[in-house]
């Protein structure tokens, strides 16, 4: 018997399947296909997936609506100026499609999720709300500490709602499960970089956002046939730029916007669009104390890709990012920026003196994920693509 | 002409006298702090001698006195965007044209960056720029929020321990001194001292009518207590005094001093939530007083301390006292509590109604607001009125917009009392105020 290697096409429409199901129905499937299963959503950008998942839950991060739906309700709880996320977010919940949800976990990402997570305490009192706060201070011993004793509180917490024993070998297999993943990450990541014709934006985005709530060995298994399927397309490369994609850590762009984008002479080989599931840093390792939530712990604590929402210790976050663009092969950096985002607007001004000392080109809009015009940004990418081609700048 | 109370002169030389010496602090060798209001740790400053300065003291300051647009301008040429926070480009921007101060004094460069992180995400942003601009010490003091509502022991602990590994071993460095922790107490026990007679002060206003207005007056009266004067004997005899006048004026039956005299006739009372707008303070200010209308409780009098709730410095735990201080300040706590102590106090305070105005630039105060308006309303039965404009931004304040909201509003609270037409607004006489916040 054989099995048939599935066509890109196929794997394509399943992940579109998943990216436009809002009302979660393989969330639904997953949970329904044994006992002690729960499912509990996560804002942007930093979750503790393996201690959700540890506890038996499967990890959905919830980054607002997109386009996928229209915002009503949503836009009743919020002014003018504050971003998109949190209405598309409320309007996912109020309508009903985030049922399948047991919990969410609010990070500290910044102080307009920090709120979110007051009124879903109040809107919907059903869920188990969690605000998780990591430490965001240079003294190492105090923040294991505290970020030890938060973790070890949700941990318990939701194994309790689940009905399961929380023993540390439930994180032992979880840490096992997301390096699993994270093995798939790195390579995807290797894969765009060397043949970004192979794998367009829109296709790895979506598999990336895929890996937003699916068990993370079965997402491994998903990534490795696209990238097989990808690999054997024998696409030839055009004559575009290669770009970095920063800023968009939180608010999704819409699809369209990153297709226009790629099509104006972009190639997007490296993007901080869904930071919560990529590998930040070394995956977590045991110690001689045999701890593993001391090993998630560290693990957190080591991150070395800095974003906008980390405390920037050593104010290195403008030479990480030209040090990256020069790791991946770009030409340039595009900002994309939801507007009224706090920390990726403040962040811009000091990562771009970096780039102009370096004479790294880079060009910078912003959007909202329910965006519906992408000429501008379409003549704006194109623009910078032929720029950096015709004179190595912007 | 109505007299200014003694208070006000005080204050107002409170302020003038902290400018002038942050002005000579260099030459006096005195090592010079730059933090924020909400979480500050003024007196364990203080105990190391150390001269404070609070940018966003500087924002709103350079606001009142028209500065804050120019600032703003030059931060958004430097490449900063008009969707973020206008404290933060007001002070880059005074930075960039030379950090002359909202008095003219220059105000001089950090020798240490304390972020106490407290409430309000975009203070890391704000410090991380600010970084750049400086070669000093920087030390992080991260204060959790408190999202479920309660202040655990581990939130504690973790402030603690960054107090004695991170704050307190910066603060030892940049001054050479260990630190005096005999000092830190009677700071603290004077804190609490000032803290009493304030918290006395703002509850003053449960009375009819209200002697104080908690919003517009109460900025004045949290200046010293929320920045630079917690803990000395200075704020002690400032509040002792502005207490003995509130007193009086309750004695006498008297309303609060507007900047056009005693409001003679209290036809509204309000409770309000946010900061106010400060390019335009006084018109402001007005649109509520023209109509009678007194603010006898506000939540923006407690993003320093929530006194009036009944917090207080403890000088017996000196480093859990700040912890808690720290974790308990107003934008620190989560919404469905903000929202009850607003409930809370249109009933403590009798209130007919409550006013949100709702700031651009703060996501901390403003993310949520409206959902705080209906849970307010779902919890006494009483309509809010909802207002929008900025901090110190004046393209997004405009007069006549919220002049019209309000009057409508409260139009509306008083067709809803009686069912009749609303009263002529009073006219008090006019009296020259200060602007010492």
């Amino acid at each position: 018997m054989t099995t048939t290697q599935p066509t890109i096409e196929a794997l394509v429409a399943d992940l579109e399947a998943r990216f436009d199901d809002v009302d979660l129905g393989h969330v639904r499937a997953w949970k329904d296909g044994a006992r002690h299963r729960l499912a509990v959503g996560c804002l942007p950008v930093f979750a503790p997936r393996e201690v959700i998942w540890a506890a038996g839950a499967l990890p959905v991060f919830v980054r607002g609506a997109g386009d996928r739906i229209e915002t009503i309700r949503g836009d009743a709880y919020y002014q003018s100026y504050i971003c998109h996320l949190p209405r598309s977010t409320l309007e996912l919940g109020l309508l009903g499609h985030l049922d399948v949800l047991d919990g969410m976990v609010f990070p500290n990402t910044c102080d307009v999720i920090r709120n979110l997570s007051g009124m879903w305490q109040t809107s919907f009192p059903q869920h188990i709300v969690r605000f998780l706060d990591p430490p965001q201070t240079a003294e190492p011993a105090s923040a294991a500490a505290y970020l030890h004793h938060e973790l070890t509180t949700l941990f318990r917490d939701l194994c309790a709602h689940n009905g399961v024993e929380p023993v540390p070998a439930r994180l032992h297999l979880a840490i096992a499960d997301y390096a699993a993943a994270n093995v798939v990450m790195r390579e995807l990541a290797a894969a765009r970089q060397r043949e970004p014709w192979n794998l367009p934006v829109d296709e790895v985005y979506l598999l990336k956002r895929a890996a937003d709530s699916m068990p993370p060995r079965d997402w491994a298994d998903l990534a490795r046939r696209y990238l097989a399927a990808a690999a054997a397309r024998g696409r030839k490369p055009e004559d575009r730029i290669r770009v970095c994609l920063v800023g968009s850590f939180c608010e999704q762009p819409p699809r369209a916007l990153l297709r226009a984008a790629e099509k104006a002479g972009c190639y997007i080989i490296d993007d901080d669009l869904t930071l919560g599931v990529e590998p930040n840093g070394p995956d977590p390792l045991l110690g001689d104390d045999g701890d593993p939530m001391a090993a998630i712990v560290a693990a957190w604590l080591r991150t070395t890709r800095p974003s906008a929402v980390r405390y920037d210790e050593h104010g290195t976050a403008g030479r990480i990012l030209a040090e990256r663009v020069a790791a991946v092969g770009a030409d340039g950096v595009v900002f994309a920026a939801p507007s009224f985002c706090d920390p990726a607007l403040l962040d811009q001004p000091r990562l771009t003196r970096v780039l102009d000392q370096r004479n790294i080109p880079y060009t910078s809009f912003k959007y909202a994920e329910n965006t519906g015009q992408f000429q501008a940004i379409r003549e704006q990418a194109g623009t910078f693509a032929d720029s950096v081609k015709l004179w190595g700048t912007a | 002409m109505i007299k200014k109370e003694p208070s006000m002169d005080a204050q107002k030389d409170l302020l003038a006298g902290y400018f002038a010496r942050l002005g000579r602090a260099k030459d006096e060798g005195r090592p010079v702090v730059y933090t924020f209001v909400p979480g500050n740790l003024v007196e364990l400053m203080a105990a190391f001698d150390v001269a404070p300065v609070y940018p966003e003291v500087n924002a709103l300051q350079s606001a009142m006195r028209q500065r804050s647009s120019g600032f703003i301008r030059e931060a958004e040429r430097g490449g900063h965007s008009e969707d973020v926070c206008s404290y933060v480009k007001c002070d880059l921007g005074m930075l960039a044209k030379g950090n002359v101060g909202p008095t003219g004094d220059t105000i001089p460069p950090p020798d240490l960056l304390l972020l106490s992180f407290t409430g309000c995400f975009t203070f890391m942003k704000w410090f991380e720029l600010l970084r750049e601009q400086y070669d000093c010490e920087v030390a992080m003091l991260h204060v959790p929020y408190v999202g479920d509502g309660v202040v655990t022991a581990a939130m504690r602990a973790y402030v603690v321990e960054q107090l004695q590994r991170e704050v307190i071993p910066k603060l030892e460095k940049v001054t050479g001194k260990r630190l005096d922790l005999d000092k830190l107490r009677a700071q603290l026990a004077r804190s609490r001292q000032a803290e009493e007679d304030l918290a006395w002060v703002f509850k003053s206003a449960r009375h009819r009518p209200s002697p104080i207005d908690a919003y517009f007056g109460g900025v004045y009266y949290i200046g010293p207590i929320f920045t630079s004067f917690r803990g000395s004997e200075d704020a002690c005899r400032y509040y002792a005094m502005l207490r003995g006048e509130v007193e009086e004026r309750l004695a006498a039956g008297l309303g609060p001093i507007t900047p056009e005299g005693s409001l003679g006739d209290e036809k509204f009372r309000l409770v309000v939530e946010g900061p106010p707008n400060w390019t335009s303070f006084r018109d402001f200010w007005k649109i509520f007083y023209d109509e009678g209308a007194v603010c006898v409780a506000s939540t923006y009098t407690q993003v320093g301390g929530t006194y009036e709730r009944g917090f207080r410095h403890d000088p017996a735990n000196p480093l859990e006292s700040l912890a808690d201080y720290c974790l308990s300040c107003y934008t620190n706590l989560p919404l469905p509590q903000r929202s009850r102590i607003l409930a809370d106090m249109v009933k403590e305070y009798e209130a007919d109604g409550f006013v949100i105005h709702s700031v651009k630039s703060c996501n901390s105060f403003s993310a949520g607001q409206l959902h705080m308006l209906r849970e307010v309303e779902r919890l006494t039965g009483v309509p809010g009125g909802f207002i929008e404009s900025d901090l110190v931004d004046a393209r997004y304040y405009g007069q006549a917009n919220i002049k019209n909201r309000i009057e409508s509003y409260l139009q509306m609270l008083h067709a809803r009392r009686t069912g009749g037409s609303v009263p002529p607004p009073p006219r008090p006489e006019r009296v020259h105020l200060e602007v010492v916040p």
